[in-house]
């Protein structure tokens, strides 16, 4: 599907160049995110994986710019349907979230105010962004809550977010995301924190209404199963930086970075010897602050070189919609 | 936060309170507040009963409260006089009503500006943080340096005093110090996903601090307010026991206390006792009745019920 998509010309409907973002902390400046280029087009699902640290969950909220007092954009463009949002003014900056860019949390459990109703949360991107009148929006978000398959949606309008489960309230979620019809949805980790056959049901809804409406979205994720299922195109992040980016299909039959290849094998099967202990790969995660001069991966590479430990390989074209950041090691 | 029964308990007919309406939240809050907390129940009763008798006071009383009758002077306790009557022939019962009514002006005005104070210094300090919440908290910081009492009489002496510079000196003064307490919890509601969902959803702050952090704070709000009801009835009496608060002839406890309450104290206890039982009931009462509240909206316990 990303190949057809890229192969029409149209411009990508985000593109992210070359974004760095640092926060102050007591152990000094830390670069949580280093030069990340992406883009996504309309209608595409973007997964970025990683592990804890990598940068994943940063790249997605500075795309709202919602990084804290205490984090900063140090350079890169992020351009979203031809705009750059950060030039954008605080008011205007307003206007994108939750009306053009929709953001679903990882915690449903903790995702919503426990002391409003559903209803009233559900209702509030549409008083906040289209002007609404509060008894309109309840209107409204009685369809909202049908579309992500909650039953008795009237009923439900004056629950508190406590009588809901793990599942039901992610589904909340989703219906606040999409109230507005946003060009792009960001979902980060929507399904950590939820049983794995609601995982699924979570993962197929979001899919399906985002087919529905057309929307683009970013899937952020640790779950290479998640991916292979649900994304069309993959960036891997490593250390803050993207170090492998294909598009699902290629990346899973293809792996070209070591880092991949390496996530790839500590996966389990269904047809490997079940006696066989799991693969690792081994060392542990880089620690941001404390980054090394090359490749972050390095430490922990097997075909590491000289080369790997003095400088950062930039992210180059392997292949049709297949890039990494790697010095090689064929 | 799960809303399973305890194991135990059947969500039957029984369980549910017989009245009709009773599946409204204040009813069903005061309900837990007397089967949870019977003492906290006493306490917000015999509150209550005060602050009637102050709201109705004027109808209550059976003599005007500066009413002298000097052929009844000193008297103890009897049928036409309940309480006795002071050294002016003054009935004693409807001094103690008005000076309920009068406690109860302070205590309420008082704690409601310290509230809004409090509310206003904690959610712009908590919410904002950074240079905004370090200036503030510098302020607190020098103003909680003084003593309360110290405070009150430097302004006493220098404006005069009377009610309204009591209310506001009172409330200056708690609210200052209980912008603390609601920063705190601003703190940690700011912190939470909600917070940060509606920040993603594009809501503006007065939007996010109105309808997102105030109402996760209120709890903190609620205590903190009855708990400073108390202590401005306790500080207004200490204030007209040194002559520095509601000026004479009004009824104040506090004076009724330090006047005729102490000149006469052994030929007519009566006159200390009256005053001094109501000052101790009303601020042992609230203080108890904030002390359940608080255990019962702690948001650790909510939704366990």
């Amino acid at each position: 599907m990303s190949e057809a998509i890229a192969a029409s010309g149209a411009p990508a409907l985000l593109r992210v160049e070359n974004l760095s973002v640092r926060f102050r902390t007591d152990r000094g400046m830390v670069r949580a995110v280093d030069g990340v280029s992406l883009h996504v087009h309309a209608g595409e699902t973007l997964a970025i994986v990683g592990e804890s640290g990598s940068g994943k969950s940063v790249t997605a909220l500075s795309l709202l710019r919602l990084i804290g007092d205490n984090g900063e954009i140090e350079q890169g463009r992020i351009l979203f349907d031809g705009v750059d949002l950060g030039r954008l003014s605080g008011a205007e900056m307003r206007k994108v979230r939750g009306n053009r860019i929709a953001m679903i949390f990882q915690e449903p459990m903790s995702s919503l105010n426990p002391v409003l109703t559903i209803g009233k949360q559900v209702a509030e991107p549409l008083v906040l962004h289209q002007g609404l009148s509060w008894q309109a929006a309840r209107k409204r978000a009685v369809e909202l809550l049908a579309r992500v398959s909650i039953p008795d949606p009237v009923d439900r309008l004056d629950s508190y977010p406590h009588h809901f489960s793990g599942g039901m309230r992610q589904r909340v979620m989703i219906a606040m995301a999409l109230a507005c019809d946003p060009k792009l949805i960001i979902a980060d980790e929507p399904t950590t924190a939820l049983d794995v056959t609601v995982q699924a049901q979570i993962l197929a809804l979001l899919k399906a209404l985002t087919r529905e409406t057309g929307a683009a979205q970013i899937l952020i994720t640790h779950d290479l199963g998640v991916v292979a299922r649900y994304a069309d195109r993959v960036a891997v992040m490593y250390g803050g930086r993207v170090i492998e980016s294909a598009s699902a299909r290629e990346l899973y039959a293809n792996p070209k970075h070591p880092y991949t290849q390496g996530l790839m094998a500590s996966v389990p099967s269904l047809d490997s010897d079940p006696g066989r202990p799991l693969q690792t790969i081994p060392g542990q995660p880089p620690d941001l602050a404390n980054l090394p001069p090359g490749c972050a991966f390095a430490p922990r590479c097997a075909y590491a070189r000289d080369l790997c430990r003095q400088g950062k390989p930039p992210l180059e074209s392997i292949g049709p919609q297949h890039e990494r950041a790697c010095y090689g090691y064929e | 936060m799960t809303d399973t029964a305890l194991p135990g308990t059947i969500p039957t007919a029984t369980t549910r309170p017989l009245i009709a309406g009773a599946d409204h939240p204040i009813v069903a809050f005061c309900g837990r507040l007397l089967r949870e907390k019977p003492l906290g129940a006493i306490g917000g009763v015999i509150f209550v009963v005060f602050l009637f008798c102050g709201l109705f006071a004027d109808v209550l009383a059976p003599y005007a409260a500066n009413e002298t009758n000097m052929a009844a002077r000193l008297q103890a306790p009897s049928l036409s006089h309940w309480l006795g009557t002071d050294h002016l022939g003054r009935d004693l019962l409807s001094r103690v009503l008005i000076g309920a009514q009068l406690s109860m002006m302070v205590g309420f005005l008082a704690a409601g500006l310290a509230t809004v104070v409090s509310i206003v210094l904690g959610l712009l300090s908590g919410y904002l943080g950074g240079k905004v919440d370090m200036a503030i908290q510098r302020v607190v910081d020098a103003w909680m340096i003084f003593p309360d009492l110290l405070l009150l009489i430097v302004v006493v002496s220098i404006v005069g005093s009377g009610m309204p510079q009591i209310v506001i000196v009172l409330g200056l003064l708690y609210g200052i110090g209980g912008s603390r307490i609601v920063r705190g919890g601003v703190l940690t509601v700011r912190e939470t996903m909600y917070t940060h969902a509606a920040q993603s959803m594009g809501a503006r702050t007065l939007y996010i601090l109105w309808y997102h952090i105030l109402p996760n704070v209120m709890p903190v709000v609620i205590v903190l307010f009855t708990t400073r009801v108390g202590a401005a009835i306790l500080a207004e009496a200490g204030l007209s026991f040194l002559g520095l608060g509601v000026p004479p002839p009004a009824p104040t406890w506090g004076g009724m206390l330090s006047g005729d309450g102490r000149t006469y104290m052994y030929m007519a206890p009566w006159l200390a006792i009256a005053p001094g039982v109501c000052l101790t009931l009303v601020v042992f009462s609230v203080n108890i009745f904030g002390d359940a509240l608080r255990d019962l909206l702690d948001p650790r316990m909510r939704g366990s019920r």
